[in-house]
């Protein structure tokens, strides 16, 4: 069942539309991103709709006894995973702008992303 | 041609699982390979043997195993969020197998097309 | 075929269906399952949002999902309705899939 895989580089995308803490989806599909940079894949992460709560500045978790999880998107460059990107439309609609954000990102608006996704071999939604 | 799938959610609260079992089903009918369906977060829950629906349900556990039974279906649950919630080998059911993150990012090298079912 | 975009979220519950057109690339190709294939019955609140992605975009629905809800005589003209048969197909012949969950 072993296949030899080394050399097949495909283009991942993790798709984040969830908000974090309501839902478990956001720190589980983070575990899924941080397994797939041993696999020296072409991986992008993409924040759209409620997902770009994900990313917001100053989640302190304490009060609510959940584990803040958000350190780990400021780790992902050193996983070399630098791609990310959020969806303008999405931003702004939440009020938000880049220096509300944890993490640099890359800013793409809809139509920009939809040529994104559409380059993409494999995208894992959570 | 080889699909992987990957279902987020647990068996009867979601349709996912129903529509994943219908997509394999159809697809292997037609000739297509099964490579790996992966369980991920409460999709863990497919895999448990003590699932014991009403009589005049369908049985969502043993569909599955039964798919692997009959065409070599790699069953695999996700050992990270299997423990979250309670699923270990020792409530596994037949077919299924423990394993890591990386045979879902391995499915989706390998095949020609991931699928996703969730919420 | 260009990217498969699965939306399985009613329009009226989730904004799944409203993402999903708005970074669905012209040509693509959009399928309502479960919840989502609510989106294509006439009346619905998505029906003009259905009838312009039709413009760009071929729609089609899940008929084992629109009769399981008692909504498959309602279907909105243009859609295209497909079994699981049919759902494997679209897999199979789009470039890739994208699930808006």
């Amino acid at each position: 069942m072993e296949e030899d895989m080394s050399g097949t580089v495909k283009k991942f995308a993790f798709i984040n539309r969830k908000a974090p803490y309501g839902t478990i989806y956001a720190l589980e599909s983070l575990e899924v991103v941080l397994i797939s940079a041993a696999f020296d894949q072409d991986v992008s992460l993409v924040f759209a709709d409620d997902g770009v709560y994900q990313l917001k500045k100053g989640q302190a978790t304490k009060a609510v006894g959940m584990k803040n999880f958000s350190p780990t998107y400021r780790a992902l460059e050193g996983y070399d995973i630098e791609k990310l990107y959020v969806e303008k439309e999405s931003m702004e609609a939440r009020g938000l702008t880049t220096d509300d954000l944890i993490v640099d990102v890359e800013v793409l608006d809809a139509a920009e992303m939809a040529a994104l996704l559409e380059e993409q071999d494999v995208v894992l939604s959570f | 041609m080889k699909f992987g799938i990957l279902i987020n959610e647990g068996p009867y609260n979601h349709q996912a699982a129903d529509s994943a079992y219908q997509f394999c089903k159809a697809a292997i009918e037609k000739g297509h390979e099964i490579d790996r369906v992966f369980f991920y977060h409460d999709g863990v829950n497919n895999a448990t043997k003590l699932t014991e629906p009403p009589q005049d349900d369908r049985n969502i556990v043993q569909r599955w195993s039964k798919l692997a039974e009959e065409h070599s279906v790699d069953l695999v649950v996700c050992v990270a969020a299997g423990l979250r919630r309670g699923i270990v080998d020792d409530n596994l059911a037949p077919g299924f197998r423990i394993s890591g993150l990386g045979q879902l990012v391995e499915s989706g090298i390998r095949s020609d097309r991931l699928v996703t079912f969730g919420d | 075929m260009q990217m498969l975009h699965i939306v399985n979220k009613s329009p009226l519950d989730r904004n799944a269906l409203d993402s999903a057109m708005r970074m669905a690339k012209p040509g693509s190709t959009i399928l309502l399952i479960e919840d989502g294939v609510y989106a294509v019955t006439k009346g619905n609140k998505a029906e003009g949002q259905i009838k312009e992605a039709m413009k760009n975009c071929s729609v089609c629905a899940l008929w084992p999902d629109l009769e399981a809800r008692g909504m498959q005589d309602t279907v909105i003209d243009g859609v295209k309705q497909v079994d699981y048969n049919g759902f494997v197909d679209l897999v199979a012949e789009s470039k890739s899939v994208m699930s808006w969950l």
